[in-house]
This record gives C-alpha cells, sequence and structure tokens, in this order.
C-alpha cells in the first residue's frame, strides 16, 4: 500500500475543559472512500476542520498528503476539496457565477476557468441550469453544485461532511453514485454521516465514532465479524424431504443454523454462502424457492457494540 | 512561526465580487439616493444664503459646505448619514457569510482570512468612496455653475483635503461595523448594536461629555462671576467630546472648509496677539490645526479594524 493520503496520530481538540476529539488515530489510503460515522456530536466535523487547518490542533499531529494543515493550510488547501454540511452559496448568483468565484479564489488561470466550469457542472449533471440562480435551487441540488466545486478544484482528496443528510431518498442514491464516480476518477473520499446505513453501501472503511474516540475501524465485513460474531446472514426458503440442518450445518464458514418457519432457514456464516447452500439444496433434492443474504448493517454493529460493552462493564461490576 | 503563501491570495478576488455585490446592491442605491438627494437640497439651500448675506468672500465654494439652512449644512449632514451607510455596508459582512453557510466553503479555497477581511473591508472603503466622490462633484459643480465663481487653487485642494477626511470618517465607522459582523453571530443584533452606538455616540455623547466634564473639573463659581468660562471645565468638555468621532470629524472639517479657524479649543489672549482676526489662515496652517484630528479619525480606522481582524483570526467557522 502506498503512503496514506491523510494520517492523523493522537489527533486531539479541547474547547476549553471539554474535549471534542480525544486523541484519535487513523488512516487514509489513496483512492479508497473513507467514513467518519457516528451520532452528531461526536467530533467528525471538527476532526475535519482540522484536516483543513480551519481550526487549531490541540494536540497530536495530522498530515493531509504530507503537509501540515497548520503551517502550510494553502498547500493542504489547493489540493482539498470539501464540501460542509448544507453547503451555501451565494443566492443571488448564478450556479456559475458561484463556481467561477471559487474557480478565482482558487486560482484557475481565466482561459481554463470557462471549460473547467462546464466540464464540472455536466458531471454532476446541473449543465441545463447553470444560468439559474442558486436561490431556485433544491437541497440536492445544492449539494451536486458543491461537489461540482470539489470536481473543478481537480482535488485529490475530496473531504464530504453528512453529504447525504436532509437528501430525499433518490437524491441520495445518486449523489452516493456520484461519490462512487469520484473514486473511480481517482479520488480519495473521505467523508462523515450519522446516517449509518445510508453510506455503509460506498465506503470502502469506516472509523465509527462516539464521544471524540474511534471506538470501531475497518470495513464493514471486518466490523461485522468482529462485533456480531459472523459477518453474513443467508436466508433459505426450500422444501425438501430429507432434513436439511445438517447439510447447512456442514458447510465450511457457517457458524449456525436456525429453523425460523416450515420451510425457511437462516445461516450465519462469516461469508456470503449462498452457492453452497444451494447446492446442499438441490443435493438434496429440494426445491429451492428463496435464497438472500443480509448485508451486515452498520447502525446493527454500532448498537450492538455497546450493547455488548455495557454488559461487560456489568459484569465487571459484578465481579468487583 | 511563519504562515506559508501570500496572506493577499485572493485579495482582488475577493474585492471586486464585494464591489459588485455593493454596487448593484438596494440597500446601496437606496442610501446613495438619499444622500444625494439631501446633499443636493442643502446645497441649494446654502447657495441661496451665500448669495443674499456674502458681499465677497475669497472662499465663497467652500461655504457651500458648512452654511445651509440654519444648521444643517452639508459638513453636518455628512456626519450624520455616513455612519448609517458605513453600518449599511458593514454590518452583515461576516455574519452574513456564516448564516449563508458560505463562509467554510470560501475558506476551504486556498485563501487565507486576511483576504477575505481584507477584500470585504477595502471594497466598503471604495463604495463609500466613490459615493462620496460623486456627491463632492456634484456640489462644487453645482457651485461653479450657480454661483459662476471659478474656484481658487487652494479652494480646491481644501475641498480634497476635506473629501480625505471625510473618507477616513467613514472608514472608522464601516471597520466598526465589520467588526461588529465579526462579533455578532445574528446580523440583526449587529445592526441595532451599530445603531445604538451611533445614535449615542452622536447625539448623546455632546451632553454627556459636558455632564461628566462637570464632574471631573466643576466650573470655577469665580471665573463665573466675570461672566468666564473655567478653562479646565472647557477642556475637559473638550477632549471628552474627541471621543466621539463625530466631533473628530467635524472639528477637522470646520477648520479645512472655514480658513479663519484659528484654533478648535479655548483661545487666550496671548495668543490673539498680533493676529488679525477674521483674516484666513494659510492652508498649512489650517492643515497643521486639523492634524491630529485627522490622525485620530485614521488610527480610530487601524485600531477598530485590528480588532476585527483579531477576533476573525480566532473564531470557529463552524456553524
Amino acid at each position: 500500500m502506498s503512503a496514506p493520503v491523510i494520517a492523523a496520530r493522537g489527533l486531539t481538540k479541547r474547547y476549553g475543559k471539554a474535549t471534542v476529539v480525544d486523541g484519535i488515530d487513523f488512516d487514509v489510503a489513496k483512492g479508497e472512500i473513507f467514513g467518519l460515522l457516528g451520532p452528531n456530536g461526536a467530533g467528525k466535523t471538527t476532526t475535519i476542520l482540522m484536516m483543513l487547518g480551519l481550526t487549531e490542533v490541540t494536540a497530536g499531529d495530522i498530515r493531509v498528503l504530507d503537509h501540515d494543515p497548520v503551517r502550510e493550510p494553502l498547500a493542504v488547501k489547493r489540493r482539498v476539496g470539501y464540501l460542509p454540511d448544507q453547503v451555501g452559496f451565494y443566492d443571488n448568483l448564478t450556479a456559475i457565477d458561484n463556481l467561477a468565484y471559487s474557480a478565482q479564489l482558487m486560482g484557475i488561470p481565466a482561459r481554463e476557468r470557462g471549460a473547467r466550469i462546464d466540464e464540472a457542472l455536466a458531471r454532476v449533471r446541473l449543465a441545463d441550469v447553470g444560468e439559474k440562480r442558486v436561490k431556485t435551487f433544491s437541497r440536492g441540488m445544492r449539494q451536486r453544485l458543491g461537489l461540482a466545486e470539489i470536481v473543478m478544484k481537480n482535488a485529490e482528496i475530496a473531504i464530504l461532511d453528512e453529504p447525504t443528510s436532509g437528501l430525499d431518498p433518490q437524491a441520495t442514491e445518486e449523489f452516493l453514485a456520484m461519490i462512487e464516480a469520484l473514486k473511480h476518477a481517482g479520488v480519495s473520499v473521505l467523508l462523515s454521516s450519522h446516517l449509518l446505513d445510508q453510506v455503509q453501501r460506498v465506503c470502502d472503511r469506516v472509523a465509527l465514532f462516539q464521544a471524540g474516540r474511534i471506538v470501531l475501524m475497518g470495513s464493514v465485513a471486518e466490523l461485522a465479524r468482529q462485533v456480531l460474531g459472523a459477518g453474513f446472514v443467508v436466508e433459505v426458503e426450500a422444501d425438501a424431504a430429507s432434513d436439511l440442518d445438517a447439510r447447512f450445518g456442514a458447510i465450511p464458514g457457517v457458524s449456525a443454523v436456525a429453523r425460523v418457519g416450515a420451510d425457511r432457514y437462516r445461516l450465519t456464516a462469516d461469508r456470503d454462502v449462498r452457492p453452497e447452500a444451494a447446492r446442499a439444496v438441490v443435493a438434496a433434492n429440494g426445491a429451492l424457492r428463496r435464497l438472500s443474504v443480509d448485508d451486515p448493517r452498520l447502525a446493527e454493529i454500532y448498537n450492538r457494540y455497546f450493547q455488548n460493552q455495557s454488559s461487560r462493564e456489568e459484569g465487571k461490576r459484578d465481579a468487583a | 512561526m511563519r504562515r506559508e503563501g501570500s496572506p493577499w491570495a485572493g485579495l482582488r478576488t475577493v474585492y471586486v465580487k464585494e464591489l459588485t455585490d455593493h454596487i448593484s446592491s438596494v440597500r446601496m442605491l437606496l442610501l446613495a439616493g438619499l444622500i444625494f438627494i439631501i446633499g443636493c437640497t442643502v446645497v441649494y439651500f446654502a447657495i441661496d444664503n451665500i448669495r443674499q448675506t456674502t458681499a465677497e468672500d475669497p472662499f465663497v465654494l467652500l461655504k457651500l459646505f458648512t452654511s445651509g439652512p440654519s444648521v444643517l449644512s452639508l459638513v453636518f449632514i455628512l456626519g450624520i448619514l455616513l455612519p448609517l451607510m458605513a453600518i449599511a455596508l458593514g454590518f452583515d459582512a461576516i455574519n452574513g457569510e456564516h448564516n449563508r453557510r458560505t463562509l467554510s466553503r470560501i475558506l476551504s479555497q486556498p485563501i487565507y482570512r486576511d483576504a477575505l477581511l481584507a477584500g470585504k473591508f477595502l471594497a466598503g472603503l471604495t463604495t463609500l468612496g466613490i459615493n462620496l466622490l460623486c456627491l463632492w462633484l456634484i456640489v462644487v459643480g453645482l457651485g461653479i455653475r450657480l454661483l459662476g465663481v471659478p474656484p481658487s487653487g487652494e479652494e480646491i485642494v481644501r475641498c480634497l483635503a476635506f473629501l480625505m477626511i471625510t473618507l477616513a470618517y467613514a472608514g472608522a465607522w464601516l471597520a466598526f461595523a465589520m467588526l461588529l459582523s465579526i462579533v455578532c453571530r445574528s446580523a440583526a443584533t449587529a445592526v441595532l448594536v451599530g445603531l445604538a452606538a451611533w445614535l449615542f455616540l452622536t447625539l448623546l455623547w455632546p451632553f454627556l461629555a459636558e455632564g461628566f466634564a462637570n464632574l471631573i473639573a466643576p466650573a470655577d463659581p469665580r471665573y463665573a462671576l466675570l461672566g468666564l468660562a473655567d478653562p479646565d471645565n472647557i477642556w475637559w468638555v473638550q477632549i471628552l467630546r474627541r471621543i466621539s468621532p463625530n466631533q473628530l470629524f467635524s472639528e477637522a472639517a470646520t477648520t479645512l472648509l472655514a480658513p479663519t479657524t484659528r484654533a478648535l479649543g479655548a483661545v487666550y489672549i496671548d495668543q490673539l496677539r498680533g493676529a488679525v482676526l477674521g483674516a484666513p489662515l494659510p492652508l498649512s496652517e489650517s492643515l497643521a490645526i486639523a492634524w491630529p484630528q485627522a490622525v485620530s479619525l485614521i488610527a480610530g480606522v487601524i485600531v477598530l479594524f485590528v480588532a476585527g481582524y483579531v477576533a476573525f483570526q480566532r473564531q470557529e467557522v463552524r456553524a
């Protein structure tokens, strides 16, 4: 793996006595989508602002593209695009004028500006409303215009703060697809969100925040294995003469088989065992009616983790 | 620790954008219209006045600024209205960006906060300057046209110096309004605080200053018996009044526009020895008298801007 594009070590932010970010460590690799997830007020936005040099670091170290955002904020901000939570634009200007203003601040030469603005607007599918005032834009369009700004900047890292909150399901889907397109264009993406299940699909790796600390970090499947014991739940609906329980139980990787209905079985496994399950049904001369897999849900992982922790603490208290 | 890169990167961009915004804003049109209408009216009356009362005056053009219907001279009107204009231009400079949620997006571009603040201030100052220059040209033009007297070189220089002082006065209020826009998160609060300060300093403070002076240095009754004012008391009144920029502005303007002004404070008899009363002072002497006031106004601009700068640098950008 190449050097990480963002590296935080013991990053801490205090406001007076309140510690908002408490000694967090994480790396974001080049070209991945990394999610900072957790409830509101867990310290995600503060972490992001520290990466951009927009707020001071109390302790610890953060490097972005091998620059220190505190000492060299311009070098960082030239190469990093930022989409703030509920991004705002100048309502009385058109989308193109808004982008032109940012383009000037970015120092894009005048002769390239027009072409880059048009290209960016086309990428986020706002090309036909470029001449309209931002006043008339919906929340989703503003969000996309913010993304256009990052595209126009040719940013190497895109930092998106709560990119999907407040969007309707269709706009969310569209926006997530655009984030993935950004990744395919070679941009490393760091996004924060409190909507765990909504963004888990696009994230390669996630860091789960709780009260200023990262409590869990890794890919969703890894976390599921770690917290839920197994990552995949496969549901099979089939009828067969012989007993399917034993056959399912023999599949390597399956840790539990539960019968949830007359002909329905639920398999818990550490990987996707659908092919083996299908084979088992066929081998038993059964009729396979339904075969589905539930992806582990991040929210469930998150909640389970805290349940486990509190029960462990209770356990400790009982032992004492 | 030295910052990397120029703090002025992006200054021009911010400046041009803010200037465009100001000049095309309804708010600005309204205020400019108001000041032009009032200015023209006052000058019209001033010309009427001058025609009736002045037979011969080497500085007749300057009288356009200082005379008018009763106390309502152009200098007086500007002293009252300029702060309003400046507050209107500056009260939502920073908190407006906050509330529109554009601040963090703009600051995530490769510029320092310096450029944003300085660009906004310079744009506001330019807008005020353009308005003042237009007003000034209208007054001087009308004066030449209606009075039929060509201005002398000295008159023009005095007028230009007055224009500079006016700009410094407006700049001080603009810097104050921008400071408020940084400190107050809500634009409405900033406007109310600004207007309160304006009312207090222009209307109430002259009277309060007198009250405070009487507390600090009560007038000696022996002077009163002689029908004279106590110089100590007068000195305190004047010093306290000068806390208000309005007082500084009107003192400097009077000195420049009325060349017969010899001193701004109490005049002692021995200072008048050898003086030809009513004779105009040369330009250099008038400038020397107005200099402390001018410097105070410019210092006010700098101090208020720096206060805003420090507050803005330390401010959290998150909404």
